[in-house]
Parts: structure tokens; C-alpha cells; sequence
């Protein structure tokens, strides 16, 4: 299987009640189930059916994938700096097997 | 209960029938699609049945997709993001792939405000639906079309 190699990419300052974007990139098959390989099989389905990402050890968002989510899911969504911290993003594959990424921001 | 066919006996009727249950037969064998109906239900399933509206969903999505494997698809919804008013949670729907979930996305406060951007596969084109979960329990919906030129469903 091809390697899963997670990327984050946070801004390393901002400033307090400043918003900024955080984009997050898995590289992932995301195998829906339906398509077949060179031979005709069924290749089962395996994707990464959640994305959580924590702020100091709490939830702040989070993302439930369906098979009809891209191969190498994106997703870039928004967060309040108001203190410096840590973040920890945790990607779930079917089956269970965990991908995570710490970032530190550090808010001025 | 066992019914019997006798042939020489075909009425008309009986012949439609027939022709009718082999075209619906042959329909369920197809590859099911997800249509508006599904998406209906299962956006009714979510509301409870309680009515939506479209105040401040923003949608960005192409009207023409070349490529159905990935398809970028952002949405904005309209709220203060403070502790007693939120997004909860933003499903995204499309009424024609093989299912019609997408993403549900989870917000919290500590996001400031309610955005995000993924890419998605559709199969044809077809309409994407955002519902958004305040947290009062209201519901915000909107919807366009995606044109697809070559559908993202492998195989």
C-alpha cells in the first residue's frame, strides 16, 4: 500500500482573536468500494473515515468522511487564535489504524 | 401465496405487466444511484421535518467540473460563532453519487467562524446539498449544481 503521509500546514505566529486558516492534506487512496483493479476484483474499501483536530488536548473541529470524499482528502477550515498552543491532528483510517500530526501555533 | 402464469391466457394487461417488473427488475441490478428522493429523506431524517431556509449559506462551488474526482467544495454560513449561538455541524450531500452522504463537518466556537473547503468525488452531474445544524436546533440548507464532464467513481 502506498505510504499514508499526512501534512499541516498552521501558521507559526498570529495574533490573539486574529482567524486564520489551517489546511490539512492526507495522501490517501480513500478505496470506495466500487472500483475494480486491472483484473476485474473489487478492490475493498479503505478510507479515512474521520478527521479530528484538537487544541491542547480538546476537540475543535472535526470531519466525518464518506467514500464520495477525494483521494488525498483536503480540508481547510478556520480557527480563533487566542492563546499559543499545541495543535494535534488525528487522521482515522476504516479498520481503525491512526495518522497523527502535532503543530504548534504561538499567538502574540 | 404462489401464482401461477398460464400463457395461453396473456391479457394485454397481464403483458404490460409483465414488461413492466422486467424493466424494474433490470433498473435494481443497475448500479443504484442516489436521487433527489433519498437526499429528501435523509435531509428529512436529519431536520425531524422541521423547515429550513438559505439565510447566510454561501456555497463556492464550479458549475462545470472537468474532472468528477475531485471537486472543490467550500460553504460559509453566516454565524457569530460564540458559545450560545453555532454551527454545529455542516453535512454535505450530493443526490447523485452511489450514496448520497459526503462530509458532515463538526464545528466548536473556537473556530471563530464557519467556513471550510474539501474536494469530493461526484459521479455525474448533479445537485450538492449543505445543510447546516445551528446550535438553537434550527436548520440552514442550500444547494447548486455541479455540471460533471467525466464522472469520479472509478471502475
Amino acid at each position: 500500500m502506498a505510504k499514508v503521509k499526512p501534512r499541516v500546514k498552521v501558521p507559526k505566529n498570529s495574533e490573539a482573536g486574529e482567524i486564520v486558516e489551517i489546511k490539512a492534506l492526507i495522501s490517501h487512496p480513500m478505496h470506495t468500494g466500487r472500483a475494480k483493479d486491472k483484473s476485474g476484483n473489487v478492490i475493498p474499501r479503505q478510507i479515512i473515515n474521520t478527521f479530528k483536530v484538537l487544541f491542547e488536548g480538546q476537540e475543535v473541529f472535526s470531519v466525518d468522511m464518506e467514500p464520495a470524499v477525494s483521494a488525498n482528502p483536503y480540508v481547510s477550515f478556520p480557527f480563533k487564535a487566542s492563546s499559543s498552543g499545541t495543535f494535534k491532528f488525528v487522521w482515522v483510517e476504516d479498520g481503525g489504524a491512526e495518522f497523527t500530526v502535532s503543530k504548534k501555533m504561538k499567538v502574540s | 401465496m404462489k401464482q401461477k402464469f398460464v400463457f395461453t391466457n396473456v391479457s394485454r394487461r397481464h403483458a404490460l405487466g409483465l414488461i413492466g417488473g422486467t424493466i424494474a427488475m433490470s433498473s435494481i441490478a443497475m448500479p443504484v444511484l442516489a436521487d433527489a428522493a433519498s437526499v429528501a429523506a435523509k435531509v428529512n431524517s436529519l431536520t425531524g421535518g422541521a423547515s429550513t431556509t438559505d439565510d447566510g449559506v454561501f456555497l463556492d462551488l464550479p458549475e462545470i467540473a472537468e474532472n468528477g474526482n475531485a471537486v472543490k467544495v467550500a460553504f460559509e454560513i453566516d454565524s457569530p460563532m460564540t458559545s450560545d449561538n453555532f454551527v454545529k455541524t455542516v453535512h454535505v450531500m450530493a443526490d447523485g453519487n452511489p450514496t448520497p452522504d459526503v462530509a458532515s463537518f463538526n464545528f466548536s466556537p473556537a473556530n471563530g467562524v464557519c467556513m471550510a473547503t474539501t474536494r469530493m468525488r461526484l459521479a455525474k452531474t448533479q445537485n450538492i446539498i449543505v445543510l447546516a445544524e445551528m446550535s438553537d436546533g434550527s436548520f440552514r440548507q442550500a444547494q447548486a449544481q455541479v455540471k460533471v464532464t467525466i464522472g469520479g467513481c472509478g471502475g
